[in-house]
């Protein structure tokens, strides 16, 4: 593969991992427990659409077919989705949403703080940006970790539950496949690895401060990366392309 | 080009109309190209601000005013915005309409727990203020209300 089709193939990981939790979040819209929860969940919701913007216009340019990043968001089908498993698990409840964001949001982070001195200058300037707003995001998601697991019995009894259940989903993040070792190797993509350690560093530190305990299995799902999704994908999908599944070629 | 300046003084943020395009400091550049077209570059406050489409119509449509008919506008990200680039008249226009300006040499990044800005009431002047929310009613926005006469208040928060 040529860099341009190995860092086309980064950017649809990169791209779908945010539009997929952003289509999530945004269903919290007008159901969040108290409004500025609801509006903090959109507002994460809406620069994760920013940023999925310009990686998937980026995407569309390099692949140098036609497509826009519409046609990327839009026009593929579940299969064709590189987003990890994590970000396409449901909602459930706030308990299981907040956890599903701490843990994409230090993986997140840590991958922009790398990103940002990426030798190509467009995803580059892409993560500087994204940084700025995903430390708000890993902000807002630390703190509703230890709020609500160092809260009463009950939030904590909850979000232990979120926590055991999407943690197989959270060694994908960090655990390389071939593609990635590939970008890795000619210096177009972090050494997952160093950021395996970053990552599992602040999430211990928060679940210490947030009196949780780590899951104890060593088996991770993986899969997502690859477009081997979880049944929920297909759901999602059906939802958010809708339109242009019911009407091809709809515009405004 | 000082008159380009000028001219986009007269476009203004339609999510807050009281602010113009260059009291934000969100157009980056001015230029001419080869074929004598106008490019404007401008750099979006937030990646999935709402308002940039708009923003970017409105230029050109007031440029066309002016009689400059071919207008290019180019998206740059980089340098990524930051509320520095805000001008001092833009500053004291959002106090004047109700929002807190944002606390210059505060740094609101560090990820974890740094202790707030100490942001000032826009309507009553005091710093005994208390943070509802790190997310406000746009995306470069928080949410803020004032213990002293309990107004809540959007601050523009530092970037």
């Amino acid at each position: 593969m040529s860099d341009k089709d190995l860092l086309f193939a980064y950017l649809l990981r990169l791209g779908d991992n945010s539009l997929i939790l952003g289509q999530r979040l945004s269903a919290w819209c007008g159901h969040g427990p108290v409004l500025e929860q609801d509006i903090a969940l959109t507002n994460i919701a809406l620069d994760l659409f920013g940023q999925t913007r310009s990686l998937l216009q980026y995407a569309a340019i390099l692949e140098g077919k036609g497509r826009t990043e519409d046609d990327l968001a839009f026009l593929r089908d579940v299969r064709d989705f590189r987003n990890c498993l994590l970000v396409e698990h449901p909602n459930v409840d706030f308990a299981y949403t907040i956890a599903r964001q701490f843990f994409f949001d230090t993986y997140h982070f840590f991958l922009l703080e790398q990103l940002q001195d990426h030798s190509d200058a467009q995803l580059s300037a892409i993560a500087k940006k994204s940084l700025k707003e995903v430390t708000y995001h890993l902000r807002f998601s630390s703190e509703w970790m230890i709020r609500l697991g160092d809260g009463t019995a009950v939030s904590h009894e909850k979000l232990q539950t979120a926590v055991d259940e999407l943690w197989i989903y959270t060694g994908e993040l960090y655990t390389p496949d071939e593609l990635d070792l590939e970008l890795a190797a000619r210096d177009l993509a972090p050494d997952l690895k160093q950021l395996e350690n970053l990552y599992l560093r602040k999430v211990r530190d928060i679940f210490d401060t947030a009196t949780l305990s780590l899951p104890d299995t060593d088996f991770m799902q993986t899969g997502g990366k690859q477009g081997r999704h979880t049944e929920h994908l297909g759901h999602l999908l059906s939802d958010m392309q809708f339109l242009q599944r019911a009407y091809p070629g709809l515009t405004w | 080009m000082e008159a380009i300046w000028k001219i986009l003084e007269e476009v203004n943020d339609p999510e807050i109309p009281v602010l113009s395009v260059i009291d934000l400091g969100i157009v980056r550049e001015v230029a001419m190209d080869e074929q004598g077209r106008l490019v404007v570059s401008i750099t979006p406050t937030y990646s999935g601000c709402p308002a940039m489409d708009m923003i970017a119509v409105h230029i050109k449509s007031v440029l066309q005013d002016h009689g400059y008919e071919e207008v290019i506008i180019k998206t740059v990200l980089e340098p990524a915005w930051t509320t520095d680039w805000m001008s001092e008249a833009g500053r004291q226009k959002l106090l004047a309409y109700g929002i807190a300006p944002p606390v210059r040499g505060t740094v609101d990044k560090n990820a974890l727990f740094a202790e707030g800005p100490s942001v000032k009431c826009p309507q009553c002047g005091s710093s005994h203020t208390q943070m509802l929310s790190q997310f406000g009613s746009t995306a470069c926005k928080a949410l803020y209300q004032c213990q002293s006469c309990m107004e809540p208040f959007d601050y523009f928060k530092c970037h």
